[in-house]
């Protein structure tokens, strides 16, 4: 028999006991819904972390040091000595940022130095920010502003550091709301804070040992030591030598205009290198600010090195293959995207649970498949003995009952679906407005992807064949001459 | 399948036929070791009492029952030796049966009864509509298509079963009391039709019946049975005419 009008004689025999058939399709739509909302939960609840992690801007970053440092990571295996091994300079950085699938590469500045804010003294980490860091979740529910350029006098500073200068008690936990406006710091917006540093300016562009002259917005230099080139004492090592005749340090302040105030620490993963003060990268770069790796390499390099560049990249997929071509190049390189992987693992398994838990109630309802199949043929038992007296073959016989447990496999599924993406829908709903309630940031932990759909109907219709083998074939072995006679 | 001699088409030959069943501990000999021959065309009734074994004797020849032993060949071909895919196509295409219980399908109409051998036989279905109208205007019941059986007469829905059985054009026709159902006028009518059938079609027909007036009026050969052996082969003179039913 033709495919079509295999498919409409099941059509019609489904039709037949509309009300039956009917409750084992819901049975299987039941059993589908299940399995979709508990998927739909694990994916969803998947997307949401990986997001937030992207978001940080932790997952799609390398962070890339020099290959004798140990500062993020341990030299590896192999890499070149620490005499011989390549500088992280301008360079370096150049040849990283044109790596494929690198979005940006960007040195990292940060320092520890003093600020003053109404003349009170405060100690801060500072670290640069390339504008890029805009898009990152902490930087989302920022109080004020970003920097309106990477070249704008301006800083954003942690929540933690703003009570700081205000003089208020930190507060004893986290805001439990990130968004929530923090209307006691509102003050501090649009005020100065000044920002004590060294400059680190080459001896030769100071022909007569004269302080550097500052920057247009910068502030006059303070008349303190001009430079840092005392005579070298007898018998001084020659890398002093070559380092204070590389340059010299000047003491600066800048101004800075508070733009921001961040309620989350972006900085956590740095631990004790923890910012509190944010600037913008190419003004930081321009401050030209006297870093650790200075003194490190001293003179002996053309240009100054980096002790860090963070490596931005297109795609947290792209990680691996950039690391190892940031390593190739010599230096080391480090992510936190193995933390990533083990998530996914984390994930995986929980998504296989919902997924055995979501197909119970499908199991089930396969065993209503069965029954419904068994009592069809007991019903049917005349009409197969007809059909095969007329010339159906057992195939014939089994192809029937396979479509007809199909066809309600396949509209059970679709049913399924459509109840299970509803009751997700209904649930992100109910637990958006408690959200809401509880000033919380409504958040979309449900998700039911293509994949899922389709794995779903296919599933519901694999399902559905497996619990028509069983009838199927026990109507394929009716024997026509007792069927016929069947009452 | 065997092939042997080449005969014409709707020719059937038994050989020393069987059909036993194991009841407990006794065996029931439906068939017992019949042999028979029918031409192509030949009308044939099987005559006996209930329970000579008639019916289990046109099951082996329709192909819906495997002997215990000996052989049943239609046009040469052996059944015994058919897989059961080879008797399913057998049954679609070479034999027509007709029920004494008509054996409609309930919930189909009358032209959807009479269109599933079509389906079987994956007919187009352009010319499925064709060919269900002219079997059922055969059997004068052009005009109710869309009828249940079960908004038919008696009559009717044999007539509908025979229209089933005529509609992909079988060599053979099996009629297993066809008129068991009917009031004698109807049985009548539907046997004139059966007559018809192999008078101006050329098909094979074997009528079970155990009504010997019927018989004797329309075969060309009467075969009685007892006890599930062939007692006698007798020539018959029919006389369709003499119901008074047009033929």
């Amino acid at each position: 028999m033709k495919t079509p009008d295999l498919l409409e004689l099941a059509a019609r025999n489904l039709r037949e006991s509309v009300l039956r058939n009917s409750l084992t399709t819901l049975g299987i739509s039941v059993g589908v819904a299940s399995l979709v909302a508990m998927l739909s939960l694990g994916v969803g609840l998947q997307q949401l972390f990986t997001r937030r992690l992207e978001r940080t801007g932790l997952f799609d970053t390398v962070m890339v040091t020099r290959g004798d440092s140990g500062g993020f990571a341990a030299r590896p295996r192999g890499a070149a000595p620490a005499d011989n091994t390549r500088a992280l300079d301008e360079n370096a950085r150049q040849e990283i940022s044109r790596l494929p699938g690198v979005l940006e590469a960007v040195p990292d500045l940060r320092m520890m130095t003093q600020m003053r804010f109404d003349d009170k003294p405060h100690r801060a980490m500072v670290a640069a920010l390339p504008m890029s860091a805009r898009d990152r979740e902490a930087y989302e529910n920022i109080q004020g502003s970003f920097f309106s350029s990477s070249n704008a006098a301006e800083a954003i500073v942690q929540k933690r550091f703003a009570e700081e200068l205000l003089g208020r008690a930190p507060s004893p936990d986290e805001t439990p709301n990130p968004g929530e406006p923090l209307p006691a710091l509102q003050p501090l917006l649009g005020k100065e804070l000044v920002m004590y540093y060294a400059e680190r300016v080459p001896t030769a562009s100071l022909p007569n040992a004269k302080p550097p002259t500052p920057g247009p917005s910068s502030t006059p230099p303070r008349p303190s030591k001009a430079t840092a080139a005392p005579a070298p004492a007898n018998g001084a090592d020659a890398g002093l030598d070559t380092l204070l005749s590389a340059f010299s340090v000047v003491p600066q302040t800048r101004s800075l205009r508070i733009v921001g105030i961040l309620a989350e620490d972006p900085d956590t993963m740095r631990g004790m290198g923890r910012a509190r003060v944010f600037i913008p990268q190419d003004f930081a770069q321009g401050l030209q600010i006297m870093m650790p790796s200075d003194l490190r390499d001293g003179g002996a390099l053309a240009e100054r090195s980096y002790t860090a560049v963070s490596v931005r990249v297109r795609n947290s997929r792209d990680v691996p293959r950039v690391e190892d071509s940031v390593r190739r190049m010599g230096f080391n390189a480090f992510s936190v995207l193995d933390a990533s992987r083990t998530m996914q693992r984390v994930f995986a398994v929980l998504d296989l649970f919902l997924g055995i838990f979501g197909s119970l109630a499908l199991a089930v309802a396969s065993l209503g498949i069965v029954n419904t199949l068994v009592m069809a043929i007991l019903e049917r038992r005349r009409e197969i003995g007809i059909l095969k007296a007329l010339g159906a073959s057992d195939l014939d016989v089994k192809k029937l009952f396979f479509a007809e447990a199909g066809a309600m496999g396949i509209v059970g599924g679709v049913l399924g679906v459509t109840l299970g993406w509803m009751i997700g829908k209904v649930i992100n709903a109910g637990t958006n407005i408690y959200m809401h309630q509880q000033n919380l940031p409504s958040v979309t932990f449900w998700s039911v992807p293509w994949w899922l759909v389709l794995g779903a109907l296919g599933f519901s219709l694999a399902v559905s064949l497996v619990s028509g083998l069983y009838p199927a074939a026990r109507a394929a072995k009716l024997d026509p001459v007792k069927a016929l006679r069947y009452e | 399948m065997t092939a042997t001699t080449p005969t014409e088409s709707g020719t059937i030959r038994t050989q020393e036929i069987c059909r036993h069943y194991t009841m407990g501990t006794s065996v029931i000999r439906a068939v017992d070791g019949i042999s028979f021959s029918v031409q192509a065309g030949e009308f044939i009734a099987l005559l006996g009492s209930s329970g000579s074994g008639k019916s289990s004797l046109l099951n082996l020849i329709a192909g819906l029952d495997r002997p215990t032993s000996g052989d049943v060949q239609v046009d040469g071909r052996s059944l015994a030796e058919m897989s059961s895919e080879e008797l399913a196509r057998y049954r679609r295409h070479s034999v027509g049966i007709v029920f004494q219980a008509f054996n409609l399908v309930p919930n189909m109409t009358v032209a959807e009864n009479v269109e599933l051998p079509l389906r079987l036989a994956e007919t187009d279905r352009r010319e499925r509509a064709s060919r269900v109208r002219e079997a059922l205007g055969r059997v004068g019941l052009g005009q109710r298509l869309g009828h249940r059986p079960g908004e038919l007469s008696g009559g009717e829905q044999q007539r509908v079963a025979l229209a089933r059985a005529l509609v992909n054009s079988p060599r053979i026709l099996l009629a297993d009391e066809p008129t068991g159902n009917l009031d004698s006028h109807t049985g009548m009518e539907i046997m004139d039709l059966i007559g018809d059938c192999n008078r101006r079609l050329g098909m094979t027909v074997l009528l079970v019946t155990h009504e010997r007036a019927l018989a004797e009026r329309h075969a060309g050969r009467l075969l009685f049975l007892a006890d599930g052996k062939l007692e006698a082969d007798q020539p018959n003179s029919p006389r369709p005419g003499e119901s008074g039913v047009a033929p």
